[in-house]
């Protein structure tokens, strides 16, 4: 096993960590896509380049975008909530 | 179920099953003392087999190409899922002034953002195309050149132009999209049912590993898995920016 | 130290469970729920691994080199892209339940305790 290899995993095994312990959604958003990061690294130490590229495509693109629009959405809904109740 | 007996239950549960699965795991062979079988069989057979240079490819859209069609359904219906749970939402008051004002109200986006933006588009478009095409010979593919080509339209929402969005890639082409592409996948197994007898088999020219046009159906099949991811993830996004951006009044609200 | 792969991905899969019961908002838990899935990634990767291998890429190898597993890589590769889309279903299923009940926390669920 190389230091690279064991650096990957440490990695890995903070930022998974603290995608859970994140204190809000949109910090852990965040967090996730630099923890997509660090699996991205991981796979392209395991000699896996098409499972990095499927990761990293899918950690900054896919993931966050969608997070996030469901989040401004549920904020959307709690704005709307509240002014329907001054009424 | 409070929180807190929520929390007893899973550390007393969570170390048992602990336990149980780092013993299971020990029960591996040692990391990187590979025992496996198909791996070696694969590596020793799949250039000569197939005339592929990514062996990855040439397992995701030909050796296991009928795992790969369930993986494609997998896809597509929860895209659909997706779209019957949010347009439900949508369908109660939707005033297109409204909309008109939105894309006024989101235009938050500096000039230097929609400079950049409008450079990333033409350049994110040819990678896309890019790695699905070259799905047989370098790392990529279908999977991967998919979310790649559905990111060049959302950086026209990163320009802050939402609407202008939907005239580049308006929902019925991302829907068609999705749909020829699933439909595109399970043409290229029935083709080889068709032309060389067994769902899936190869059924055009092999030629010369490391060409563009080699490895007989990989790159038919690696553009229409291309076509689908694009078109699913499109129409994932739009939907989830069409609840997000598009504000509806309440009943008697604003 | 071969162990350290497998056992990073136990920690993983608790952690992720850990973070899906504690949480108390449905997005919370879906992100765990990621977590918790990439605890699989490590695992096949890590079953197909070996010692020495190059990447199964032939285009500037010999055909005769020792390379790590590529069929574990593809079940990796295409469950990525998946997990992404079942993600989008699940927040659509978020964003519909904070309209249904006006919160995100699974105690407020109340249709899911009669």
């Amino acid at each position: 096993m190389t230091v690279l290899q064991i650096a990957a995993l440490a990695a890995v095994a903070i930022g998974g960590t603290a995608v859970v312990v994140a204190p809000n959604p949109l910090k852990q958003t965040l967090v996730l896509s630099v923890y997509g990061m660090s699996l991205t690294a991981l796979f392209f130490v395991f000699q896996a380049p098409d499972v990095a590229l499927s990761e990293i495509v899918i950690s900054t693109v896919g993931l966050p975008v969608m997070i996030l629009l469901a989040l401004r959405k549920v904020r959307q809904n709690e704005r709307q909530g509240e002014r329907e109740e001054e009424q | 179920m409070s929180r807190r007996a929520r929390l007893v239950m899973f550390g007393l549960a969570g170390a048992g099953f602990g336990v149980v699965l780092v013993l299971g795991l020990a029960g591996l062979p040692a990391f990187g003392d590979y025992k496996g079988v198909y791996g070696n069989v694969i590596n020793g057979i799949g250039v000569t087999e197939r005339r592929a240079t990514d062996l990855v490819t040439a397992l995701n859209f030909d050796f296991r190409a009928f795992d790969t069609l369930g993986e494609e359904f997998i896809l597509f219906t929860s895209v659909l899922g997706v779209v019957l749970i949010l347009r439900q939402m949508r369908g109660e008051q939707d005033r297109p002034s409204q909309r008109e004002a939105e894309e006024h109200s989101f235009a938050g986006a500096s000039a230097a953002l929609r400079a950049l933006s409008l450079v990333l588009i033409p350049m994110l478009l040819a990678l896309g195309v890019y790695v699905v095409v070259h799905g047989a010979l370098t790392p990529g593919g279908g999977f991967q050149g998919g979310v790649i080509l559905a990111a060049g339209p959302l950086a026209v929402f990163l320009a802050g132009r939402y609407l202008r969005m939907k005239t580049v890639a308006p929902t019925i082409v991302e829907e068609l999209g999705d749909a020829i592409g699933a439909a595109g996948y399970a043409l290229v197994g029935l083709g080889g049912l068709v032309f060389a007898g067994v769902f899936f088999k190869n059924f055009l020219p092999l030629g010369i590993p490391g060409h563009l046009l080699s490895a007989g159906q990989l790159p038919l099949a690696s553009i229409a898995v291309g076509l689908e991811v694009s078109g699913a993830f499109l129409v994932a996004f739009s939907e989830f920016l069409d609840q997000a951006l598009v504000v509806r009044s309440g009943p008697g609200g604003s | 130290m071969s162990f350290l792969p497998f056992a990073i991905a136990a920690w993983l899969f608790l952690v992720g469970l850990y973070g899906i019961v504690s949480a108390d908002n449905l997005i919370r838990a879906i992100l765990s729920l990621t977590v918790v899935q990439s605890a699989t990634y490590l695992v096949l990767l890590g079953v197909g691994y070996s010692q020495g291998g190059q990447a199964p890429i032939f285009a500037d190898i010999p055909q005769t080199s020792k390379a790590v597993d590529p069929v574990v890589q593809v079940l990796v590769l295409t469950d990525i892209v998946i997990e992404a889309t079942v993600t989008a279903l699940l927040l659509a299923l978020a964003v519909q339940a904070h309209k249904r009940f006006g919160s995100l926390n699974p105690e407020d669920l109340r249709a899911l305790q009669d």
